[in-house]
C-alpha cells in the first residue's frame, strides 16, 4: 500500500536497528515528546529491538494527559449548563477530572457528542441554532490550526452558536521546561513530526543553541522513528547538536505557513497549566478579543471547586519522564484502562495506556 | 399499507398489529411453522444436540454499504450457532420499533433479514413488534434468538487447543467496522469499503469438515485481538500471531491509520477463527479458499506452551509484545 507498507519494510527496519546498534556505544537517554511516538514505538516493538544503551523516555506529547485537571472540571461543568452541547474530540471523554469524567457526565443527562472535526461542530451549531455548541479545543499545533479554520468560519458565516473552550498548548515551551527542571538529563529528543509540519524545524533550533541537545524530527512509521534514533545516536556520537528533519515528505523548515497565519489571526500567546508541569508562560493559546463571541471561557464562565489530583497518581512524573509508567504503583493493580486513576492509562497517546496494552512479552518469540 | 411510518398503534396488538404482521413480516419471511401463528411455532423433532443462542442489535447507521440491521441480525446469530459447530435451523425475530419509523425502512430490513435467513437456509419461525414512543429508541433494534443441530462427533472448545495448534483467519479484518463508521454522519471518508456481513454456516461446515478443528469464533465487537485473547485464557494456552500474516484491506489499513486505530480491534461480521490440529490446517486453509467467503484466509499464527493465558504478537521487528483485549471503545485520538 503507498505510504503504509513503504515504511514498515521489515528488512530496512532491521538494518536500521543493525546501525543504531553499532553507533550506540555508550549509553544514552532520548526523549519522545509525541504519544503519536510513544505508541508506535510500543506497538510496534521499537523498544525492545533497540540496544539497552538507548533509553527511550515519553515525553509530555499527550494532548489529553496534559490538560490540566481543572480546566476539564470547567469543561465538564459547561456541559452541565442548560442548553449546552458539548462537542469533543473521542478521547477526551473518558479523562477522569477532579470528581468526575465528561464520560459519566453525559452519562448523567448532559449533552455531549463526539465529532471528528472542529467543523462537525460548527455544523452542529447551525443544526441546533437555539443552543449554544461549545467545541472543546484540546490540543497542541497539529490541532490548533484546525479549531482557529472552525472559528473563522463560524465568525464569517455568522453563527452565533459556536464557541471554543481554548485549551490548546505549544509544544516548544513544554520541552524548554523538561530541560530547565535539569529533572532529566536528556542527550537528544525525537521531535513530533505532525506538530513540525505547521511550526517548521526552525522552531526547534533553540534545543541545539541554548541546550546543545540534537533534535530529529520524525514521522510516525516504523522506519520513520527509527531513522529519526538513528541520526540522533550519530549525532551523540559525533558530539554534534542540531536540528535534523528525518520527515522530509511532511516537514518544511518554516512549517505551514497557511495554518500558522490562521493560528495567529484567532488566537494569542498565553500562560498555560499543564498537569504535571504546572503553569508554564507562554505555552498556550487564548482566543483573540476580536473573536470573544465565540470564546466559551467568556461566555460561560463556571465556578468550580478546587481541583484535585486523584491520590497516589504519579501522571505528571510520567508526563515529566522522570517515572516509566511500570514503575508506578498503581500501574496495572489499582490503575488500568477499564478503570484508569490517571489520564495516561485513558488517552490511545498516553505512556501508560500504550505500555499496558503493548506490554513487553520478553524476547522469547 | 397506507400509513407513510409507523405509529405506536401498530404495536397495540389491534388492527394494525395485524395488518402488519399480514402485509408485511408473513408476505416477507413466509414459512409453515410461521404462518400458524401460533403462541409458539410447534418445531418437528430433532435428533441431536441443540445449540441455542441470543444476540441483540443496535447498530447505527441502520442501513450501512454492504448490509443493515436486518441482515446483520441473522448473520449474526446464524454464526454464533455456526462457531459451535451446529447446523442452525430456526430462529426466532423481536423487533422494538421507534415511531415514525418510515415504513419502507422497515420493509427493506425486513426483506433483507429474509433474503438473509434464505441464504443461510434457516427458518424464521416466530417474531415479535413492540413500537416505543419516539425518542425512547434509534429507529429499530432487533433481537433474534436460533437453535441448531450439531453433529454427531463435533465438539468444539478452547479446552482442546493443544501446543503447536495452527490459527487460521477466514479473510481480511476490520471491514465492518471500518465500513459502518465511514457511513456515520461527519465522518466524510470515502472509500469503496463495504462491511463483510454474511452468514458464515456454509464456510464453518466446510471447515468442520476437514477435522482436526478445534475451535471456531466469528471476531466480532472487539476485533480479532479481544478473540484471539478470549481464546488464549480461555483454553489455558499462549498464542503466537504473526502480525504482518493477518490480513488487512488496504482501505481499512489506511482508515485505521487516519483515525487512530488499531485493525486488530475492529469489528467484523463476516470472519471466523479456527484453531486446527497442525496437521489437519493445510486441508483447512484450502477449504476456507475454496469458499466464497473464505478467499483471503491466512494461518495467522500457533498456540504454544509458552506465555499460557496470552497472545504475543511478533512485529514486522520480529520482537514480540503482548496483545491486551480491547478495553472500552475504540476512540479517534487527536492527532
Amino acid at each position: 500500500m503507498k505510504f503504509i507498507d513503504e515504511f514498515r519494510d521489515p528488512r530496512l527496519a532491521r538494518s536500521l536497528v543493525e546501525r543504531i546498534r553499532q553507533r550506540a556505544r555508550k549509553p544514552m537517554r532520548l526523549m519522545e515528546f509525541c504519544g503519536g511516538h510513544t505508541h508506535a514505538i510500543l506497538r510496534f516493538g521499537i523498544r525492545q529491538a533497540l540496544p539497552p544503551t538507548v533509553e527511550m523516555l515519553s515525553g509530555p506529547g499527550c494532548p489529553v494527559c496534559v490538560t490540566a485537571a481543572a480546566d476539564l472540571d470547567r469543561a465538564i461543568a459547561m456541559a452541565g449548563v442548560p442548553g449546552v452541547i458539548l462537542a469533543t474530540f473521542g478521547d477526551m471523554i473518558r479523562v477522569p477530572g477532579s470528581r468526575e469524567s465528561l464520560q459519566q457526565a453525559k452519562a448523567r443527562g448532559a449533552d455531549i457528542r463526539i465529532v471528528y472535526s472542529p467543523l462537525d461542530a460548527v455544523r452542529l451549531a447551525e443544526q441546533n441554532p437555539s443552543r449554544p455548541v461549545i467545541f472543546l479545543g484540546v490540543g497542541f499545533e497539529t490541532t490548533a490550526p484546525g479549531v482557529a479554520a472552525s472559528v473563522l468560519d463560524a465568525h464569517a458565516r455568522g453563527v452565533g452558536n459556536y464557541y471554543v473552550l481554548c485549551l490548546h498548548k505549544l509544544t516548544p515551551p513544554a520541552t524548554r521546561a523538561i530541560l530547565d527542571s535539569g529533572e532529566v538529563n536528556l542527550s537528544g529528543v525525537l521531535g513530533p513530526g505532525h506538530v513540525t509540519t505547521v511550526i517548521g524545524t526552525k522552531a526547534w533550533e533553540f534545543l541545539p543553541r541554548e541546550y546543545g541537545v540534537p533534535i530529529a524530527i520524525a514521522g510516525f512509521e516504523p522506519l520513520d522513528i527509527l531513522r529519526g534514533i538513528s541520526l540522533l545516536v550519530e549525532r551523540i556520537a559525533e558530539g554534534e547538536a542540531r536540528v535534523d528533519n528525518a520527515y522530509s515528505r511532511s516537514v518544511l523548515p518554516e512549517g505551514n505557513r497557511a495554518a500558522q497565519d490562521m493560528m495567529a489571526r484567532v488566537f494569542e500567546v498565553a500562560d498555560a497549566e499543564w498537569r504535571g508541569l504546572g503553569t508554564i508562560p507562554a505555552s498556550g493559546l487564548c482566543i483573540r478579543p476580536e473573536f470573544q463571541a465565540h470564546d466559551a471561557a467568556r461566555a460561560f464562565p463556571v465556578d468550580v471547586p478546587p481541583s484535585r489530583e486523584p491520590p497516589g497518581c504519579r501522571c505528571g512524573d510520567v508526563l515529566r519522564g522522570v517515572l516509566a509508567p511500570p514503575s508506578c504503583p498503581l500501574f496495572g493493580r489499582a490503575c488500568t484502562p477499564e478503570h484508569p486513576v490517571g489520564p495516561c492509562m485513558v488517552s490511545a497517546e498516553g505512556a501508560c495506556a500504550a505500555y499496558y496494552q503493548f506490554g513487553d512479552a520478553g524476547h522469547e518469540g | 399499507m397506507k400509513d407513510e411510518a409507523i405509529l405506536l398503534a401498530h404495536g397495540s396488538g389491534g388492527r394494525l398489529t395485524h395488518e402488519l404482521i399480514r402485509d408485511l413480516f408473513l408476505s416477507e419471511l413466509s414459512n409453515p411453522f410461521l404462518d400458524a401463528l401460533g403462541d409458539a411455532a410447534v418445531l418437528p423433532p430433532q435428533s441431536g444436540r441443540l445449540a441455542l443462542t441470543t444476540d441483540s442489535y443496535v447498530v447505527r447507521p441502520v442501513f450501512f454499504p454492504g448490509g443493515d440491521i436486518g441482515k446483520l441480525a441473522v448473520c449474526g446469530t446464524v454464526n454464533d450457532l455456526s462457531m459451535v459447530g451446529a447446523r442452525p435451523l430456526f430462529l426466532t425475530i423481536g423487533f422494538i420499533l421507534e415511531e415514525g419509523l418510515p415504513f419502507a425502512d422497515l420493509r427493506r430490513i425486513v426483506r433483507s433479514a429474509a433474503q438473509t435467513a434464505r441464504e443461510a437456509g434457516v427458518q424464521i419461525v416466530a417474531g415479535d413488534t413492540k413500537v416505543v414512543d419516539r425518542g425512547s429508541a434509534d429507529q429499530v433494534f432487533i433481537n433474534t434468538a436460533g437453535v441448531g443441530l450439531i453433529p454427531e462427533g463435533v465438539s468444539l472448545s478452547p479446552s482442546a487447543i493443544r501446543p503447536g495448534d495452527v490459527v487460521l483467519v477466514s479473510g481480511t479484518v476490520g471491514d465492518h467496522g471500518i465500513a459502518v463508521m465511514a457511513q456515520r454522519e461527519g465522518l466524510g471518508l470515502s472509500t469503496s469499503l463495504a462491511s463483510d456481513c454474511a452468514p458464515l454456516n456454509g464456510l464453518a461446515q466446510a471447515v468442520v469438515a476437514c477435522g482436526g478443528v478445534r475451535v471456531m469464533r466469528d471476531p466480532t465487537r472487539g476485533g480479532l485481538a479481544t478473540t484471539l485473547v478470549e481464546l488464549a485464557q480461555a483454553g489455558g494456552v499462549g498464542l503466537e500471531i504473526d502480525e504482518s500474516a493477518v490480513p488487512v484491506k488496504d482501505a481499512v489499513r489506511g482508515a485505521c491509520e487516519l483515525l487512530g486505530l488499531d485493525p486488530l480491534y475492529v469489528a467484523n461480521e463476516g470472519k471466523l477463527v479456527a484453531v486446527v490440529a497442525a496437521e489437519a490446517a493445510d486441508a483447512a486453509l484450502a477449504a476456507m479458499q475454496a469458499h466464497p467467503l473464505g478467499r483471503d484466509a491466512r494461518i495467522i499464527g500457533r498456540a504454544t506452551d509458552g506465555h499460557p493465558g496470552r497472545v504475543v504478537l511478533k512485529t514486522l521487528l520480529g520482537v514480540s509484545r503482548v496483545v491486551e483485549m480491547l478495553t472500552g471503545e475504540q476512540l479517534p485520538r487527536i492527532c
